[in-house]
């Protein structure tokens, strides 16, 4: 059984038609990368699988582990190991980085049956993951990416990944503002996740990530659907090319 | 039409004219200052919408009657109230006062510090000599809510600092309202805090959850040169309440106050104050945090009068409103001709948590100089969904999301108590309301 199935997905947001029977299958333990134009509803993908509400799903069907999760509130699919990273990470003033990231993991840990975790265990795994990041902890003193430069916006997206462990990572643009260390540094961050039971989604516009997260399976979207589907030599020639191409098979 | 319109007495007004003539016995002291208050209610009768102070809490229309004068407690409302008004994690010296009467008992009055000494109002209204000179006189008023607690004053506390006395432990005055029939109290105190001194204060009121007994207030608060002092009022009524307060402050020059009031309980509330600064380069922090549900009515109505130049005012408020409750803050900055290098800051903020929940807020400034920094903000508006969304995404239940974004919205003016263990108090108590909420 594949990890993510999506069938035939049709979505609306605000009585606008965004994606337009999409097909997408991943396996466990692979990762995909998605690109595409801007506005073809890469984002809207992303946020249709996380559960985000203003989204109305009119056709079709989304499968975690061979189970609807349509039906399923934003915080019970991430308890199934449901990630998004967010192409524009939220600032929470007034929310301590710290009070935010043991509430999301206790939560995760207490819907799914599990013990919560000790004061002293917490902070270890939250010590050792932003050690591997970069990420200062003089940040995590703050409250939730205030202050943050857009890159640390996204690094931090990656430290709440590496914390969470998710089994489905949904990347949306996680390179883009990264300088070039930032992005090693997240690529070796995503890469250190692969896992024979954990699968990726990576939407990106640039063939540059991929070099250092070398993706299974690459698809080109457009116009709210999947327009093809290759290998990670699908993208170098994306890079040459552009997407005119698609842009008429989808019209 | 000319005619002269008297309005009819409400049965509330006509209760009080007989509470006043008929107790004349009991209302010890002080004669001349209850009669010229009273005076003053007579005039004018309870405030009602069309005084512009009054304009979003029509007291003649919302105080139906006048209880009864608290009776002198009983042995068991005395003992019921012996644990009344703990707080967590803050040693206080407590003195409290149950419905409306000092009960030396239960005032923790041993070994004061060098420079503090505290008796009840009552005994210092009939003490030889001036024990309360300038009572009254802090700041001065018409307003008739604070007539009517000078006319009716019974009992309440007063507290001296003397000069560079550095009072460490807070002193916590608690209010408690017990027993099953309605009353009304009206309590006074009077705290000076001499040149150079410092004091943390703390005023509490709580009582039965289902008597609706009435509460008239008032504190003043005389804080000298150099001193600095620290009030922070928990507003913890039972739900049936009727709560007034009126704290009236007069700050000398280089001194510090912090004033904070953390509202949760009541019915309808009055939160009044009336701020004057006298002396120059003064800090003044005027903030509170008020959560609402059901159908309370909670108004803060707050007058700072810059008499003098070169201080600096903030005043924050942060309100969350649930269901059909209602909260409402007129916050009026007067800056004197001269008062120049005056900065001042007024902002409020409403989080309103259901589509029937209301906020009224009315900013004014009358600024009579011409080098001064003012200015005032106002915001009402629902949880921002984007960042629900966000914290949901993380595995955060609706619930807790809500509750951490309410959490942190407070947070932010409760950050502006100086006292650590209040501070921490205040947080706890709001995550306990939170909790209570879902
Ligand atoms: N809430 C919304 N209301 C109206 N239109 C929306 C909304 N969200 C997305 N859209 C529209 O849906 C389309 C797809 O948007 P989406 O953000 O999914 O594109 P994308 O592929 O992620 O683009 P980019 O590469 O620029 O990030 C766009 O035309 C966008 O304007
Ligand atoms: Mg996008």
């Amino acid at each position: 059984m594949p990890m993510l199935e999506v069938k035939n997905l049709h979505v609306e947001v605000e009585g606008k038609k965004i994606l337009n029977g999409l097909d997408l299958t991943v396996p466990s333990g692979q990762v995909h990368a998605i690109m595409g134009p801007n506005g073809s509803g890469k984002s809207t993908l992303a946020y249709v699988l996380a559960g985000k509400e203003d989204y109305e799903v009119t056709e079709g069907d989304v499968l975690l582990d061979g189970e609807s999760i349509l039906g399923l509130e934003p915080d019970e699919r991430a308890a199934r190991g449901l990630f998004l990273a967010f192409q524009y990470p939220m600032e929470i003033p007034g929310v301590a980085s710290m009070t935010f990231l043991r509430t999301a993991l206790n939560a995760q840990r207490r819907a799914r049956g599990e013990q919560e975790l000790s004061t002293p265990d917490f902070l270890k795994r939250v010590r050792d993951v932003a050690a591997r990041l970069h990420i200062d902890q003089d940040m995590l003193r703050r409250g939730v990416n205030v202050g943050f430069s857009g890159g640390e916006k996204k690094r931090n997206e990656i430290l709440q990944m590496a914390l969470l462990e998710p089994r489905l990572c949904v990347l949306d643009e996680t390179d883009s503002g990264l300088d070039i260390d930032a992005l090693k540094i997240v690529a070796d961050g995503v890469n250190a996740l692969r896992a024979p039971d954990r699968s990726m989604i990576v939407i990106t516009h640039y063939q540059r990530l991929l070099n250092y997260i070398v993706p299974d399976v690459v698809h080109v979207m457009a116009k709210g659907r999947v327009v093809k589907t290759g290998g990670k030599e699908l993208a170098l020639e994306l890079e040459a090319h552009g997407y005119a191409e698609y842009r008429e098979a989808a019209a | 039409m000319n005619a002269e319109i008297r309005t009819m007495r409400t049965q509330a007004e006509l209760a009080l004219l007989d509470a006043f003539a008929n107790h004349k016995d009991r209302l010890v002291g002080a004669r001349d200052e209850r009669v010229a208050a009273f005076k003053k209610f007579e005039e004018a009768g309870l405030p009602h919408r069309r005084v512009e102070e009054w304009k979003y809490t029509d007291l003649r229309a919302l105080m139906r009657d006048a209880k009864p004068l608290a009776a002198k407690p009983d042995a068991a409302a005395i003992a019921a109230a012996r644990e009344a008004g703990r707080i967590a994690g803050v040693d206080a010296r407590r003195i409290v006062l149950v419905n409306g009467t000092f009960v030396p008992e239960l005032a923790d009055t041993a070994a004061l510090e060098r420079g503090l000494t505290i008796t009840s109002l009552a005994e210092a209204l009939v003490a030889p000599g001036n024990a309360l000179a300038g009572l009254g006189r802090t700041v001065q008023t018409n307003d008739v809510v604070v007539a009517l607690n000078t006319a009716f004053m019974a009992d309440g506390v007063v507290i001296r600092v003397a000069k560079d006395a550095a009072i460490e432990r807070p002193i916590h005055i608690v209010h408690v309202f017990s027993g099953r029939e309605a009353a009304a109290t009206f309590t006074r105190s009077l705290v000076v805090v001499e040149p150079g001194a410092k004091l943390t204060l703390i005023e509490s009121h709580e009582g039965a959850p289902d008597v609706d007994y009435q509460v008239n207030t008032a504190l003043e608060l005389v804080v000298g040169d150099g001193a600095r002092v620290e009030h922070v009022k928990l507003g913890l009524e039972g739900s049936k309440a009727l709560h007034l307060s009126s704290t009236m402050a007069a700050v000398g020059a280089d001194a510090v106050l912090r004033d904070f009031a953390f509202m949760t309980g009541g019915a309808v509330c009055r939160n009044q104050l009336f701020i004057r600064l006298d002396g120059a380069s003064t800090q003044l922090v005027v903030s509170g945090a008020n959560l609402l549900k059901g159908r309370q009515h909670v108004d803060t109505t707050m007058l700072v009068d810059h008499a003098a130049g070169g201080c600096q005012g903030r005043e924050k408020f942060k309100s969350v409103v649930d269901e059909q409750s209602r909260v409402v803050f007129q916050g009026k900055i007067i800056v004197r001709p001269g008062a120049q290098k005056t900065d001042a800051r007024m902002a409020t903020h409403a989080l309103l948590l259901s589509e029937e929940a209301e906020a009224d807020n009315k900013p004014e400034l009358e600024i009579f100089a011409d080098d001064v920094q003012c200015g005032h903000g106002a915001t009402a508006g629902a949880l921002d969904e984007e960042l629900l969304f966000y914290l949901k995404a993380r595995g955060i239940p609706a619930k807790e999301a809500e509750a951490l974004l309410i959490q942190s919205f407070v947070g932010d003016a409760i950050e502006n108590v100086a006292h650590e263990g209040l501070r921490e108090a205040l947080v706890a108590a709001t995550a306990q309301w939170l909790q209570a909420r879902s």
